[in-house]
Formats: structure tokens, sequence, C-alpha cells
């Protein structure tokens, strides 16, 4: 799933000793989990399954709380379910659903990639700390987040205001990639290790 | 708003960051992971590397390098150069690339774009297109190969319907001449696509930029401006805010 090694390295430069794995062992005595991701949908959860990680997910996050961080990819695999090439259920942790940017006005590309704001809907939330509301982050994705319960913490303009972060008890995610974003994005993640 | 981004475009020849001339004569703008950090200092939107050595001599992609490369890069990198199998691309993301540049395989195969996308995700996937002019027509150029009888507006409408994220579009006839983007062949591809154009080749001035996004470029790609010249990247980005053109600022 891509840029595994591009979040490593963001974790290291806050200072942060981040481990990448599939192996049950080490993600169960985890303190902090992050799920990343570039890719499609369907390959995302296909892997997660052929690892046989889905419990061991299941299990530290909904039953020991552990604070997890998904990201682009990794915030889409938290819904029931995404249309991505088909139907495909996701982890289901978040009651949502992840659709693709439809818009009649062809001036708006798809993909939507670039450099984007982000504007706070919580502005006390933990993740955003040190952060000035409406920053930049960088975006690279073809579908969007839906959720059907109350855990947008912030939102971003690209045809209509699409949902880019959002925080359930101990599940933290951005569909933006912080490890991508410079500054600002490397704040995101010591928000996160840190609190 | 989605921000217009300003992206250094550069080669990597013999363990060096080079730029050509209208696809020759190269210099050496610096060592890799050097510029690289200059670059990331200077909260450049983006970032494209193509290894011309691997692309040429069908070797294979300097995984090494670009490792050392990513590490210095907290901003969005694309690797381009010779790839011409998914495992390749598996290898160029894993060092630590956000995006590939794919541009010889896929002209003859376009079933490849679809693989690749299918694993990766549309997002992942830059099609790169060179273009030279002949006979008063457009045609898609081939380090490797020439000028091919093919209409870069057909290829990168096929590149869009197999699933490619963005297409990266250069003027091998403008590329190094600093006398600006060839503008018509923007008009002439970037409004009939859905996915966002890099335009590349030719930028000598940030009028120049600002000409390429008001004809349609969603990003511009330029090296020798930030090489050769006094100019930086931020001071295209204040041209092109002048001129009411959105752009990352710091």
């Amino acid at each position: 799933m891509g840029n595994l090694r591009s979040v490593q390295k963001a974790f290291e430069k806050i200072g942060c000793n981040a481990i990448i794995s599939n192996d049950k062992e080490t993600i169960q005595n985890a303190t902090k989990l992050v799920l990343p991701g570039v890719g499609a949908f369907k390959d995302g959860m296909k892997h997660l399954q052929e690892l046989n990680l889905i419990d061991i997910l299941n299990k530290k996050v909904l039953e020991d709380k552990t604070p997890i961080l998904g990201i682009c990819l990794g915030m889409q695999l938290l819904s029931n379910k995404s249309y991505e090439n088909g139907e495909t259920t996701g982890l289901g942790w978040i009651d949502a659903e992840v659709v693709k940017f439809e818009f009649d006005n062809t001036n708006l590309k798809i993909p939507h990639v670039g450099w984007n704001e982000v504007i706070f809907q919580d502005n006390n939330n933990t993740l955003f700390s040190h952060i000035e509301n409406h920053k930049d982050f960088y975006f690279v994705h073809s579908y969007y987040f839906k959720p059907n319960e109350d855990v947008i913490i912030a939102t971003t303009e690209y045809g209509f205001e699409f949902t880019s972060a959002i925080n359930k008890d101990n599940i933290f995610a951005t569909q933006f990639h912080p490890e991508k974003s410079q500054a600002n994005g490397l704040q995101i993640l010591k928000n996160f290790w840190e609190n | 708003m989605l921000k217009h981004r300003v992206i250094p475009c550069v080669l990597l020849k013999d363990w060096q960051l080079v730029k050509s001339i209208q696809f020759d004569s190269f210099r050496t703008i610096g060592h890799p992971t050097s510029t690289t950090r200059i670059y990331n200092s200077r909260d450049v939107d983006e970032l494209i590397v193509l290894d011309i050595d691997a692309s040429l001599n069908n070797d294979e992609i300097n995984t090494e390098l670009i490792t050392d490369i990513a590490d210095e890069c907290f901003m969005p990198l694309t690797i381009g150069g010779g790839i011409n199998s998914i495992e390749e691309i598996y290898k160029v993301l894993k060092a630590g690339a956000d995006k590939v540049s794919i541009n010889t395989k896929a002209i003859h195969n376009k079933e490849f774009i679809r693989d690749a996308s299918n694993i990766f995700g549309s997002q992942c996937i830059v099609c790169s297109i060179d273009v030279k002019k002949q006979d008063n027509r457009y045609k898609v150029y081939s380090r490797k190969d020439g000028i091919l009888d093919i209409d870069p507006l057909e290829l990168a409408l096929e590149y869009e319907k197999y699933g490619a994220g963005e297409i990266l579009l250069t003027s091998v006839d403008n590329d190094g001449t600093t006398n600006g983007y060839d503008l018509e062949l923007l008009q002439y591809i970037a409004k009939k696509l859905t996915i966002p154009v890099i335009i590349n080749g030719g930028a000598g001035l940030p009028q120049h930029c600002v000409d390429a996004i008001q004809n349609g470029a969603d990003a511009v790609a330029a090296a020798y401006i930030f090489h050769f010249s006094q100019y930086t990247p931020n001071m295209i980005k204040e041209e092109l805010r002048k001129n009411n053109i959105a752009v990352k600022y710091n």
C-alpha cells in the first residue's frame, strides 16, 4: 500500500519510532496505531483480510481503545463500505460510506490532487493543536468519506464541503496526507503521537 | 480552494540531477539529496524526478538513490523513468515515492495503466506524454524511438479512460528554452481532459507560469527557472497570486 516509508520517515522526524508491521504480536503491543495507505479500497481490504489482521485490529481499536490514525485510504477503510471498483465492505468502525467525486462542472478535475485548505469544525480537537485554521494540506484522492454520524472535525471545499478529518473516541483520521504536508502535517502527527 | 501547484521537475543521470535542453545537452544541477533538501526547505509544492538513465538504457530504476531523495522529502514525490512493470512500481513506492510517472511502457500498452491504477489507485499513476511538433502537427515523442505518429490528445484521452490520475505534458521543443510553455499544446489538450494536467517545458519567467494556468494547466513544472535564473518558487507564486491564481503560501 504505497507510502508506508513516507509515513515512517515523518514519524522519525518528530522523534517517534514507528514500526511498519503486519505481525499480530507487534500490533498487539503497539501503544498507538497508524493505518496509512495510498491505493485502491478493494486491494487495501483484501490485504488486511489475507494477512488476517482484521480481528486483532478490531480488538485493539474497539475493545482496548488504542488510539489509531487513518490516513487517506486508511481513513476510507474505517467506513462500512466503498463504491470504488464495485462495492466493498470496510472495517465499519465509523458509520460512513465512501463515494466518488462527481461534478457536472468540468473545471473540477478528479482526482482531487494538490494543496487545499482544511477548515476546522472542531477547533479544540487535539489533532489540531498549534495549527492555524485554513492552512493548506496535501490531498490526493478520487473518493470521499461520507459519514452518517457526528465525527467530522474538519472539512475542505472541492465543489462542496467534504469531510477531510474525523475523530470518534480513540479513532482519528485525515483524508489529506500529513506526512506530505510539510511543517503543518508533521505537527498533526506530533499531536497524534503526544496526546 | 484547491491551489495551483508549482513543481520542480528534474532529471536523474549518472547519480546527478540534471536539466536538459530540448531533451539534449544536459547540465548538472546538483547532488540529488542536497538539492531535494533545499527544495524541501523552500516548501515547494511537490517534486518530480525522472531517471533518464533507466528509461534510455532499460536499466532498473535506481531505488537506492530514490530512497535517499525520499528521505529528504516531506512533500509529495513523483518518480519516473523506465518504469515498465507492476513490480517496479511496488519498488519505487516502497522506496518512498508517492506517485509514479509512466511514459514509454504505456504508449503501446494502455492496459498497463489500467492494471497499475487498479492496484495502486489512479491518484498514484501519472502518465507522462512528451510532445514534439512535426509538419505543424503535435506528435508523441519517445526518448527511445523518436517521433511517433500518435496524436498526444488521443493518447491523453486513452490514458484518462484507462485510469491515469494526472497527465505530465512536456513540450520537447520548448524544453529548456526559457521562452515559455507551449500554450497552444496546452489548449489543445488540457480542457478536453477531466484529470489534472501538469505542463512542463519552457518556463523562464514567472509570467510564463501565469500564462500556463490561465490557459488551462492545473499545475506548472519547471527546472531551468529554479536553477539558472534569479527566480525562486516563492517569486513565481507571488506572481501567480498577483494574477488572482490560488497558490499555497506558508
